[in-house]
């Protein structure tokens, strides 16, 4: 494998794999036909991202035909490659990357000005596939903004804020910190934004959903957008299904999906046993916090989401008897599960429980023809334990 | 503004008296070789020499020249005394270390010998501090008896170039290693890191290299730990030499222009890790 990079296309890679560093801690690399596509995944599964970079990135792009190798390395040897950006941009000609099987080491080699040249051999190990399924085009809400709107927006969060929650409505979208613990909330401050649909490119809502995820890992995907100029668009459905973010040009594809908060307090239960790609059970949403919670939120002098809007429009796959727009939010925690349920037919075999991993896509929606690709895992990470019964 | 608040007789004691304008001069390369706490201090009749040494197998040296200082007397041919380094910085810092233009801290630094402090006047808008540092019985520097007849190999660079592979060395290596030969890679600076080596390889044509006089292929392991206080003095020099003998021992000298733009030398010499096989 002879891949070569050149120019500000050498920046670019870098601040991907600087990007990618913010979802996990190892890289995986896959040369695949139609590109180089480099992925991350955290701990929990909740947070998948994917870089593709089509051959035209390249200056050259040379894949044996029929090569099917992928691995995965810690992202942080890969980062001290492309460690000062700055000096990536003034000083690198070329970047070249080549595969050594025999000694598994990939190498990665910067050309630069004045004669020098740094030459990175970095180890690696081999990986099973990574790819997470969705479908952005089965979204109900889609949005296009430029990098500049999202980053004023998301700078008004501290950096320690774990989750945000965006609301919708038909014009505007609201963007708020997520407040874990309903005792907390009239301690924490409450800090919420409100964007108007023409600060968009584009902006087309079809549910007006509420959905909250993990801020840390969309500042990642931001930190790559910004600094390439380049469009945000995002794709969501309903909450419990995962928010897609994505930057597209010509010659690369970033694609950032984030588990989002589920409404079902009952998934652990329904996840639990049986195949993944199980469509879950209709869900009770009425829980004895929901009033509670309601009332907090009338009290609030602003409009917002909260009061006004009228229930969603019903829709084939909202499974969810109509009711005002704000339900509570139940974390369910991201397992994966021991393969004692499994189907005793099948030879033993461990799955991910993923919150997103082909597991929550509403039955209805047109799934792209992506297989269902699992994960052998020889250990689960998860310290929790899981639901009894 | 000179001091002038010795009296004359008082100054007849002493064996070393140094006088600086601007007390930059000498703090600035003071900190680059600070790498451990004491230091020993050499003075004749060319100037100031600073040593600090580190587990007896690396040496980093400042020389002040003499004509650096607007006065420097000495009464005996060398005077030589040991001071703690950290101390002493503080000293010279004592008003802020500022850098604001025109706000310099002159220094008068005088020595009365053998069980006397180090004395020191700093002085700058009009405010006089005095400091009398303790001396210590100063330990013998090694003398590596590294001479220029003995060098194998000598390259001479840019310091801008070596301070960006300095700046990204990968730290989870134990060793740098460095290689000098006649043909490819030419001068070679390597790591053997926990996610595995790399390589910054600098050729004898580039414009960065002043100097390439390389006679044998060498390959030498120095620890990384003892190399990495000299990125300090990488960092305010302009020009570097890298010299090894015939034994390995690595010589860096760096070239240093201090505020006024009068040049000084900072040194370092660092002894190899075991023979190691070419890779």
């Amino acid at each position: 494998m002879q891949c070569v990079v050149t120019g500000g296309n050498v920046k670019v890679l870098g601040k991907a794999v600087h990007s990618l560093s913010r979802i996990g801690d190892e890289l995986y690399v896959e040369p695949q036909e139609d590109g180089l596509a480099l992925r991350s995944v955290n701990s929990s599964r909740s947070a998948y991202a994917c870089f593709l970079f089509a051959p035209l990135f390249f200056s050259r792009y040379a894949i044996p035909t029929g090569l099917n190798f992928r691995c995965k390395m810690a992202i942080k040897s890969v980062q001290s490659v492309f460690k000062s950006l700055a000096t990536l941009e003034k000083t690198v000609e070329k970047c070249h990357i080549g595969l050594d099987e025999q000694k598994d080491r990939l190498t990665f080699t910067l050309h630069c000005k004045h004669g020098l040249l740094k030459t990175h051999n970095l180890s690696y190990q081999d990986s099973e596939s990574l790819e997470a399924v969705f479908d952005k085009n089965s979204c109900a809400n889609v949005f296009r903004a430029q990098p500049r709107v999202l980053v004023d927006t998301v700078v008004h969060f501290p950096t320690s804020l774990e989750e945000v929650t965006v609301t919708v409505s038909d014009e505007r979208m609201w963007v708020r910190n997520h407040v874990e613990d309903e005792a907390e909330r009239s301690k924490a401050m409450l800090t919420e934004l409100c964007l108007a649909a023409d600060e968009f490119d584009y902006f087309a809502v079809k549910a007006h959903y509420s959905i909250t995820f993990c801020l840390k890992e969309f500042r990642g995907l931001l930190l790559f957008a910004e600094s390439t100029g380049l469009p945000v668009s995002m794709y969501f459905d309903e909450p419990g299904s995962p928010v897609v973010l994505s930057v597209t040009d010509s010659v690369l594809e970033g694609n950032f999906v984030l588990a989002t908060l589920s409404d079902n307090h009952d998934l652990q239960k329904s996840n639990r046993g049986g195949d993944a790609d199980q469509p879950h059970p209709p869900d009770d949403f009425m829980s004895d916090d929901m009033d509670a919670y309601l009332i907090a939120m009338d009290t609030s002098a602003a409009p917002g989401p909260s009061t006004a809007d009228p229930p969603p429009p019903s829709l084939a796959t909202f499974r969810k008897p109509p009711a005002p727009n704000y339900r509570t939010r139940t974390h369910s925690e991201e397992e994966e599960e021991d393969d004692g349920e499994e189907d005793p037919e099948r030879p033993p075999d461990k799955k991910f429980r993923s919150l997103f991993f082909g597991s929550v896509l509403p039955p209805s929606s047109q799934m792209n023809t992506q297989p269902l690709t699992t994960q052998e895992v020889l250990a689960s990470d998860s310290e929790d334990e899981t639901e009894a019964d | 503004m000179p001091l002038s608040t010795q009296s004359q007789s008082q100054d007849e004691q002493y064996v070393l008296v140094a006088n600086l304008d601007n007390a930059r001069n000498l703090s600035n390369i003071l900190k680059a070789i600070t790498c451990k706490d004491h230091a020993v201090f050499t003075a004749t009749a060319n100037g100031l020499k600073v040593t600090v040494e580190d587990c007896k197998c690396m040496q980093a040296n400042a020389f002040i020249q003499a004509d650096i200082f607007q006065e420097f007397t000495l009464k005996e041919d060398m005077v030589i005394f040991q001071v703690n380094l950290t101390v002493l910085l503080d000293c010279l810092n004592i008003f802020g270390g500022s850098t604001a233009a025109g706000a310099s801290t002159a220094l008068r630094m005088c020595y009365m010998g053998y069980g006397h402090p180090l004395t020191l006047f700093l002085e700058e808008g009009g405010v006089v501090t005095v400091c009398k540092i303790n001396t210590q019985e100063p330990e013998e520097p090694i003398d590596f008896e590294f001479s220029s007849s003995n060098v194998t190999n000598k390259v001479i660079l840019q310091s801008e170039s070596l301070k960006e592979a300095f700046s990204e060395l990968d730290m989870t290596s134990e060793v740098l290693q460095i290689t000098m030969s006649p043909s490819q890679p030419y001068f070679r600076l390597s790591t053997f890191g926990n996610s595995g080596n790399a390589h910054y390889d600098y050729s004898k044509d580039s414009d960065m290299m002043e100097l390439f006089q390389c006679s044998t292929t060498q390959t030498n392991r120095y620890k990384m730990s003892l190399l990495k206080p000299s990125t300090k003095a990488l960092a305010i020099s302009c020009k570097v030499s890298v010299r090894t003998d015939s034994r390995g021992l690595l010589s860096l000298q760096y070239l240093v222009r201090n505020d006024d733009g009068q040049i000084c030398f900072v040194e370092y010499f660092c002894c190899p890790d075991e023979e190691v096989e070419e890779e």
